[in-house]
């Protein structure tokens, strides 16, 4: 690309959005002449403002439809990801409830975690995989076995497990002391005993305790339960079930940029509320994707941005997005008509008309479209 | 002429009235349960009041003097004996009682920090609601209450709980409505605005009812039957039970009857005016029937989908609209619809009479209703209807004159909007010119089944004729079915050719050669008159055919379904295939560049002869499928079976290596998921193996040349039919369950083979044996279950979708904004285009600078 052609495309930077520039820079013969780059500028500018929308356009009806009508077409089935059956992944019309609800727990939390370049091969990622992963005291247990008399429980340990994961029987007691308060622990080559501290008591406790400490997290983050090291193109990345967003961006092998959990509360409370809008993006985009549906990208953006326009996540329900509109009978169309009633009596609510639904309820057009201009004719 | 006053609502207010108010608005006072007197008058001071409307023919309102429809009917009164809360507002009075003093009625905060409070609420509830701030107060209050003192007369707060669903109690002492009336009353005007009510329109003691209001009788008309017994409205039955009561009280109080049976009595009011609002209280037993029925009330006419307001102000019925079944007619345009004749004699559109129109006019009054075209009614000047009938014919014609409206028959190119639901989308109702044909379905061009989603096995469909010039130029320009060609969802094109029209232009430009006689009569039965460009030889062939149709300077590059070029010089198509790719809904790129380039008018048209032509094409060729179509020669079935005998083999040595414990698991997979996949996995190859033997035998035949064309089925379908129909699996594993380890009795127990598990290695032409019947109808069962589950669910995203951003327009200035004008986007879509207007969501860039560069030279 010549520079003055850059020159005076980079003129009209205000005019066109750069990813149209990029594809004029693209296009462009490298032998065109000057006049022909302008030229060609004004060419795509008629066309761009003719692609425009018309002002007064219903764009969020239009994208309601769009993202509503194929979902007829979607699957209710969830997938096993990638070969691994502990892994399920949460697609088609049941995710898509699940974004647009805003709901607080996911069915399959999941993240993408990238590593630094420095960490990109094989046995890095199978390493940090390893690291990261909860793993609960009771993987570590091969038997456990209730001595009546003594009262004691003897904890049989699997020790191919614990080499695996490079741990040793003390550091496993060390993890566990916290829980298991009121109990002495002695630690053998590979069984950890349990006696009680000074009186003994009802074996019922010894039996509770057995079910405490084998859901202790020993090692790893919280909340990740399934580890999966794929190779991504060039890139070497982790899968996970369950996210810890926060702990994981924490870590020094991880590439901060790239990394994402499909939990939208998770980033919203870590990243903020632009980095939500973008998951909410993603994944409604991959789920439609997946279901090889064709929906524009611009109806997802709108409905993410409707869910985010207040500064925190709100849900397409009647306590999320619906709840916030100005207009009681626009509230009281959608559901619980009565409460909305209720309370805009007792508040003295005044409905000034400016939506759709009232407007079709009381006869009147409706500020869209064609309903939109106040044009009047001047007679001669 | 009436002078029509034109007048427009700017708002609505909600608000809660006064008794005094109430008593003010109303017309009478109801003293009296009883309805008519003997002669079946209605009792004046009863609930069918002749001042609070009418409802039978020749009777007047004692108030405007209107007749039945013409009076809109007034509201009465009745004084309650004693006072009840409103069921509505119980939450509500228990919180302001909650966070009030019960001597001095101030709000429990002390004055220095109400403001600062003030502040807070303010902020609450302008963000969360009206609900948020009375529970932010509930928390404030909380923190003084632990002092159990008002800060402002040190009185001791009792405790107040409520039994629901409308008893109070302080204390584990019952207030009575009386005395809870008495606590509002004494909350000082200047605490209101804390808890976000207006001051000076509202006071709390309202919440209790002292006065009630009873509805016009217009809002709960009588019905009578046939034996000419009147049934009364469920809101008249409760309001009667009211009045009953409550006058029984009032005899009670007067006569001193004891205490208990006033309670008694009073709490039996409490219950009929309770259950008046709503019956559909949770702790209430709801009033009933005679017969058991639950009645309908207030509360629970207002709510769910076919209360009043999603039933009769959000939805509503109109005029001038017709529906039957469809059916589909390849002849018609694109933008046409098929009216059957008795319906276009129904349906009317207006016509003044002007100078100019009078005469062509008088010919439809002079048809009348009966012939068509004619006409149904006259409109005067003055706004009067008259029914044109042979008595009033003559009469009619006299008169009719210039500012006359003659409502005449439809005729062929009248506008109609036409839809078909569910209407998921906006191109589920388009506008379409009218063209009348005999025969009682309406028909549409197959070409516009996609946008509807509509097929011919029966669906109806809705015809609405637009009454005004208005209503139809907005349809005419907006809704016109080529205006809807690109779909916003996706900026692809919605309608395209389908099934034998891909199937006939496919043929046509592969293979078929015809005298120059048939191909000038094809493209004659597909609209064109001039031939000048057709080939001038012998023999045509197809390219050169389907070339004519194309429009002279038309340039076009592109690829056939299969991957080969496709390229249009100059009008004529020089090598490729037309087929799904080019033609066809949701791809069609030739039409999309047609589209582009000579717009929406055009390429309806063009759409419309390569149908033609394409129909025309397999009408004079002829095209059929027989049983031996799907015949192979014994040698390729011997092949076939041996590949699945082989696959089969390989299944059971995998069986036998997991019984046996040789099998090594596959990573992060149990050993029986290990042999499942396995198994699934050779099972699969051989069915594709076979396929391939399959198709590779098949002769051409007509459905492999709709498989290739795209125009219906795949290779699939026809390999299933030729050679191996497949494993049937359920969420994309084998059949496994049904009954106890194992899928079907016939099997034993744990018996992992192919064909116990749902391998199907018949085709549809040998036939399939009983059980694998029956795993065909497994996995059919499971697919429309499927389809059932999500039809709803579906619909309600759809629902909640649409209600949340029904509001969202784009303004003069490029923003997105909501009703109350608050910014969602800045320039919509990051870009601010139109994704109808663009190709897949994008400017097409390339072709802009080729036509700019091009145009240089």
């Amino acid at each position: 690309m010549k520079k003055e052609h850059q020159d005076i495309i980079d003129q009209y930077s205000e005019i066109l959005p750069p990813y149209i520039l990029g594809q004029i820079d693209q296009y462009l013969p490298s032998s065109s002449t000057k006049v022909q780059v302008e030229k060609v500028l004004s060419k795509v500018i008629e066309a761009f403002e003719t692609a425009k929308v018309n002002p007064g356009e219903c764009v969020g009806l239009v994208s309601a439809e769009s993202i509503g009508e194929p979902g007829t077409q979607m699957t209710l089935n969830t997938f096993h990801l990638a070969g691994v059956a502990e892994v399920q992944v949460t697609t088609g019309l049941p995710r898509i409830i699940e974004i647009f609800d805003a709901q607080k727990s996911i069915k399959t939390p999941m993240m993408e975690i990238y590593l630094k370049d420095s960490h990109n091969s094989v046995d890095a990622v199978r390493k940090f995989a390893a690291k990261i992963k909860s793993t609960l005291f009771g993987e570590f247990a091969k038997e456990y076995s209730l001595d009546i008399f003594d009262q004691k429980l003897q904890v049989l340990l699997n020790k191919e497990f614990l080499a695996d994961h490079e741990i040793t029987a003390k550091d496993l007691a060390k993890s566990i002391k916290l829980k298991s308060k009121g109990f002495v622990i002695v630690v053998e080559d590979d069984r950890i005993i349990f006696e009680h501290k000074g009186k003994p008591e009802e074996i019922k406790e010894l039996y509770n305790l057995k079910n405490k400490i084998r859901l202790v997290k020993v090692k790893g983050l919280k909340g990740i339960t399934q580890v999966l090291p794929v190779k991504r193109g060039e890139k070497y990345l982790v899968l996970t079930a369950g996210t810890n967003l926060k702990d994981v961006l924490d870590l020094p092998e991880v590439d901060v940029t790239r990394t994402t959990s499909n939990d939208i509360h998770e980033v919203y409370s870590v990243l903020g509320v632009e980095a939500a809008r973008q998951i909410i993006i993603n994944e409604v985009f991959k789920v439609i994707e997946s279901q090889g549906l064709n929906v524009d990208l611009r109806h997802i953006m709108l409905v993410a941005d409707i869910m985010c326009v207040g500064g925190n996540i709100k849900g397409i329900t009647r306590y999320g997005v619906v709840s916030e509109k100005a207009s009681v009978l626009a509230r009281a169309s959608f559901e619980t008509p009565v409460k909305h009633i209720i309370n805009a009596a007792l508040e003295g609510e005044v409905d000034y008309l400016t939506s759709v639904v009232e407007n079709v309820m009381i006869n009147q057009p409706v500020p869209l479209g064609t309903g939109l201009p106040g044009l009047i004719t001047k007679l001669k | 002429m009436k002078r029509l006053v034109r007048k427009k609502i700017s708002s609505i207010s909600f608000g809660i009235f006064s008794p005094k108010q109430v008593v003010e608005a109303s017309t009478a006072k109801i003293v009296t349960p009883e309805l008519y007197d003997r002669e079946g008058y209605p009792v004046d001071g009863g609930l069918m009041d002749l001042r609070l409307g009418v409802i039978d023919p020749g009777l007047r309102c004692k108030i405007d003097g209107g007749k039945l429809k013409e009076s809109f009917g007034h509201f009465g009164y009745i004084e309650l004996a004693r006072p009840v809360v409103h069921i509505k507002f119980v939450r509500t009075i228990l919180d302001i009682l909650r966070s009030t003093c019960k001597s001095c009625g101030h709000i429990l905060i002390p004055v220095e920090n109400a403001k600062r409070y003030m502040a807070i609420l303010d902020k609450v509830g302008e963000e969360l609601g009206f609900e948020a701030r009375r529970r932010k107060i509930k928390v404030i209050v909380a923190k003084y209450r632990a002092k159990d003192k008002c800060p402002h007369c040190s009185a001791k707060q009792g405790k107040i709980k409520l039994s629901k669903p409308y008893n109070y109690y302080e204390d584990e002492i019952r207030l009575s409505p009386i005395e809870v009336r008495a606590r509002l009353e004494k909350i000082p005007e200047e605490d209101l605005p804390i808890f976000g009510f207006k001051s000076g329109e509202f006071r709390p003691e309202w919440l209790v009812l002292t006065i009630m209001q009873i509805p016009p009788v217009t809002m709960r008309p009588s019905i009578t039957l046939e034996s000419g017994e009147r049934s009364e409205d469920d809101l008249t039955h409760k309001l009667g039970d009211i009045v009953r009561i409550n006058q029984r009280l009032f005899e009670n109080i007067n006569a001193g009857a004891p205490e208990v049976i006033i309670e008694d009595l009073w709490d039996l009011l409490q219950y009929h005016v309770t259950t008046f609002f709503d019956n559909a209280i949770a702790q209430l037993p709801p009033a009933r029937h005679r017969g058991g029925q639950v009645l309908k009330t207030l509360a629970n006419r207002i709510s769910s989908k076919d209360g009043r307001i999603r039933h009769n102000l959000a939805g509503k019925r109109t005029d001038f609209s017709a529906r039957t079944v469809i059916s589909p007619d390849p002849l018609i345009g694109v933008n046409e619809v098929g009216v059957p004749e008795l319906m276009a004699q129904s349906l009317t559109v207006p016509e003044r009479v002007t100078e100019w129109n009078k005469e062509y006019l008088r010919k439809f009054v002079v048809n009348g209703p009966k012939k068509y075209p004619g006409a149904n009614y006259i409109i005067k000047p003055d706004g009067k209807r008259k029914t044109i009938t042979n008595e009033t014919k003559d009469e009619i014609l006299e008169e009719l004159d210039v500012d006359y409206v003659v409502e005449r028959h439809l005729l062929n190119g009248d506008i109609a909007l036409f839809n078909r639901q569910p209407s998921l989308h906006r191109m589920s109702m388009m506008c379409h010119r009218v063209k009348v044909l005999p025969g009682k379905t309406f028909r549409l061009n197959p070409a516009v089944c996609n946008p509807y989603n509509a097929d011919f096995d029966g669906d109806e469909m809705n015809l609405h004729i637009p009454q005004t010039e208005e209503a139809r130029s907005e349809a005419l320009i907006l809704m016109l079915v080529e205006t809807q060609l690109m779909s916003p969802r996706s900026g692809l094109s919605i309608v395209g050719c389908i099934q034998d029209a891909i199937t006939g232009n496919y043929l046509l430009t592969k293979e078929l050669v015809m005298s120059r006689e048939e191909a000038i009569n094809l493209l004659f039965s597909c609209g064109v008159q001039d031939f000048s460009t057709l080939a001038n030889k012998e023999k045509v062939n197809g390219k050169e055919i389907f070339s004519v149709l194309l429009p002279k300077d038309f340039n076009f590059k592109g690829k056939d379904k299969s991957g080969n070029d496709v390229e249009i010089v100059n009008g004529e198509l020089n090598s490729g295939i037309m087929d799904k790719a080019n033609l066809g809904q949701e791809s069609g790129l030739m039409l999309r560049n047609i589209y582009e380039k000579y717009g929406p008018s055009y390429t309806a048209t063009f759409l419309g002869q390569i149908s033609k032509l394409g129909i025309g094409v397999l009408s004079r060729r002829g095209f059929s499928i027989g049983l031996a179509d799907v015949d192979l020669s014994d040698e390729a079935m011997e092949e076939i079976r041996e590949v699945v005998r082989k696959a089969e083999e390989e299944a059971y040595k995998l069986i036998d290596m997991y019984s046996e414990g040789k099998l090594e698991a596959l990573p992060g997979r149990s050993l029986h998921e290990t042999v499942e996949l396995r198994i699934l996995e050779a099972l699969n190859k051989a069915r594709n193996k076979g396929g391939d033997i399959g198709m590779r035998q098949t002769k051409e035949n007509a459905a492999l040349v709709m498989a290739r064309s795209g125009s219906r089925g795949n290779a699939l379908y026809i390999a299933q039919m030729t050679a191996v129909v497949g494993q049937q699996s359920l969420r994309g594993k084998r059949i496994s369950s049904g009954y106890k380890q194992r899928t079907l009795s016939y099997f034993k127990k744990n018996d992992l083979s192919p064909a116990a598990r749902g391998f199907i290695k018949n085709n549809f032409k040998s036939g399939l044996t009983p059980y694998e019947f029956f795993f065909g109808a497994m996995t059919g069962r499971d697919a429309l279950m499927d389809t059932a589950l999500r039809t709803p669910k579906s619909g309600y995203l759809y629902r909640r979708l649409s209600n949340a951003m029904q509001d969202l327009k784009v303004n003069y200035d490029g923003t997105v904004r909501d009703a109350s004008s608050k910014i969602v986007q800045f320039v919509y879509g990051e870009d601010g285009l139109d994704v109808s207007k663009t190709k897949g969501g994008e400017l097409d860039v390339q072709k802009a600078v080729e036509s700019a560069i091009e145009g240089k030279k």
